[in-house]
């Protein structure tokens, strides 16, 4: 395998492992809700930039990183109880627009509260760039890698082990049903708000000391993790994933091969042909539609 | 209305803010007819509406097409692009389409950001301004009466469509697709000709926005755009062709006076959206036109 594939392959999966953590808070979001959280790329924004204000501020990385992902989930937490529970029984459209309002309030007070510069994180152990078969890794990568694994085998655990994971998952497979059992889908909400947040904010720390973190870098982020959560199947978990690191590896060798300007573009081209070809997206469920 | 609106009007920068709730009425009301009565979402929209504004916009300035044919012909290839394209695309269901509409609209803006030598790229191009038969359309009285009358056209045609016989079809598809299909309707055809007269719609304002304004940037096709249509047609009221016109009127003066608040304006923007959102979910006007009609209700 040539170096430049290969390095390729490496770029197109660290920011894969992104995309994929954007597009499981999507997956989570939507299976507990029907909602689609617009304002999910915000969270990447609010754990990037809230590390940064903490380590400003002479905290140490890793208790900054706890602070800013505990942050990031408040967030979550406040915008499921103050906008989404309100408007429960809008129409799809209507909470499409809330949380478009959401995340463009959130992205106001982001550029109040801190600047609209750029910032940068440090990397986690260092900036030594690693040999690997003639191409270079950023020890960083490895820690996107390593910690996205981690988080993916511990959400596994969560949905598959515990008894509030057991209960996501029911609400997400028939509310009513759920309900009748004694699950709380308030409770339900707020645990699934809070998750994706954090998931998002740890996906915005992890990637930060690479493409550098600002006010507004949660537009792109979050609407490619949606794209990558409806290419995998909305509403899928492995789905979410895999949809994720695919759209990754697309736009890597996409800039790679053919024009970085363009990467975005071939990207999305060959998401609206999947789902031309795929409608409910890779792993989506084959829903039925009652008259 | 619109005839008595100029004796309020003070000075011309009002009527440059009128000519420009109009245009985007123009375009609220075609993307109501897609998303408010065919049911259908397009989060994309802007892409038409810059696809409309660079087309005339290359044709006039570029190769010295007289405007107003650049215009026409910038509308059609839009209607055909659309047409070509919705055929695969509305087969497609809820957020699915969603991320369609969505993808077509980046596509757009990236390639009208990217493409400088032809578009002038991020900074964007000018425009040679509208002329008929070789007399130029200046001063923004003049525009004001060609928009205007341009909307009053443009709703006229949307209200007669709605009760028409296709205007039924598109509603019963709203209601249940599978429903409709089941009584005859081609919901294909019909979503497909919702999809392509909304497209005109914008392409056709988009054109109009670009010789009015002399200028065109990438922003008009961004995905923002797209976000600002949608929320003046679901807050004005979705299947409500007035409450398009209102939803346009409204969030388009709306950051007007916003910009007072200069670094809060995306605070207030988006505080705003999500408040009338949740208290106000099937948008202004018809949830006006409930309260009128309970107040009626009332016994005396």
């Amino acid at each position: 395998m040539s170096a430049q594939l290969l390095q390729f392959l490496l770029s197109g999966l660290t920011v894969g492992a992104i995309y994929a953590l954007v597009a499981l808070g999507f997956a989570i979001i939507y299976n507990a809700s029907h909602v689609i959280n617009f304002a999910q790329g915000e969270f990447v924004m609010i754990g990037g930039m809230a590390t940064v204000s903490f380590i400003d501020a002479g905290l140490p990385l890793p208790l900054s990183i706890v602070l800013a992902v505990g942050a990031a989930a408040l967030v979550g937490l406040l915008l499921e109880k103050l906008a989404i529970e309100p408007a429960r029984n809008a129409s799809v459209v209507t909470l499409i627009i809330i949380t478009i309002g959401a995340s463009i309030l959130l992205r106001g007070l982001a550029s109040l509260a801190w600047d609209k510069k750029i910032h940068a994180l440090p990397a986690f152990s260092g900036e030594a760039p690693i040999a690997l078969g003639g191409a270079t890794l950023l020890p960083q990568t490895l820690w996107v890698l390593g910690v996205a694994a981690v988080v993916l085998a511990l959400l596994w655990w969560f949905f598959n082990r515990t008894l509030t994971g057991s209960a996501i998952l029911a609400v997400s497979h028939n509310r009513l049903a759920a309900q009748l059992m004694g699950v709380s889908v308030r409770r339900v909400l707020l645990v699934s708000f809070g998750l994706s947040a954090a998931l998002g904010a740890l996906a915005g720390i992890l990637i930060a000391p690479i493409t550098f973190t600002s006010w507004d870098v949660g537009v792109m982020l979050g609407l490619k993790g949606f794209a990558a959560a409806i290419l995998g199947g909305l509403g899928s978990g492995p789905g979410a994933v895999v949809g994720g690191l695919a759209l990754g590896m697309i736009e890597s060798l996409g800039a790679g091969y053919l024009s970085s300007a363009y990467k975005d573009v071939f990207a999305f081209l060959i998401i609206l042909a999947a789902l031309v070809v795929l409608p409910n997206g890779l792993f989506g469920r084959r829903t039925s539609e009652r008259v | 209305m619109l005839l008595l609106l100029p004796l309020a009007l003070p000075n011309a920068y009002t009527y440059e803010v009128a000519i420009l709730v109009g245009l985007n009425a123009i375009v609220c009301v075609g993307l109501n007819l897609l998303v408010g009565f065919a049911g259908q979402v397009s989060l994309g929209h802007a892409g038409f509406f810059g696809l409309g504004a660079y087309g005339s916009a290359i044709l006039a300035a570029r190769y010295g097409w007289p405007p107003l044919a650049a215009l026409a012909a910038a509308t059609a290839a839009t209607g055909a692009l659309a047409w070509l394209i919705g055929r695969p695309i509305l087969r497609l269901k809820g957020h699915y389409l969603a991320m369609a509409t969505l993808g077509f609209g980046i596509i757009v803006s990236i390639v009208v950001a990217n493409e400088d030598r032809v578009t002038g790229g991020p900074d964007g191009m000018s425009v040679p301004p509208l002329s008929v038969l070789g007399t130029a359309i200046a001063g923004e009285k003049t525009w004001y009466w060609l928009v205007a009358a341009l909307l009053v056209a443009t709703v006229w045609v949307a209200l007669n469509l709605i009760d028409s016989p296709r205007g039924r079809a598109l509603r019963a598809l709203h209601g249940s697709e599978t429903a409709a299909q089941a009584i005859g309707i081609d919901a294909a055809r019909h979503k497909l000709s919702a999809f392509v007269i909304s497209a005109l719609l914008a392409a056709a304002a988009g054109a109009l926005t670009a010789h009015y304004a002399g200028f065109i940037t990438p922003a008009k096709a961004s995905f923002l755009h797209s976000i600002e249509l949608i929320t003046m047609v679901v807050f004005g009221g979705m299947a409500s062709t007035f409450g398009a016109v209102v939803g346009a009127a409204v969030l388009t003066t709306l950051p007007q006076f916003l910009t007072v608040f200069k670094e809060y304006e995306m605070v207030l923007l988006g505080a705003v959206m999500m408040l009338t959102m949740i208290f106000m979910p099937r948008g202004l006007v018809p949830t006006l036109e409930k309260a009128l009609a309970a107040a009626r209700r009332k016994p005396l």
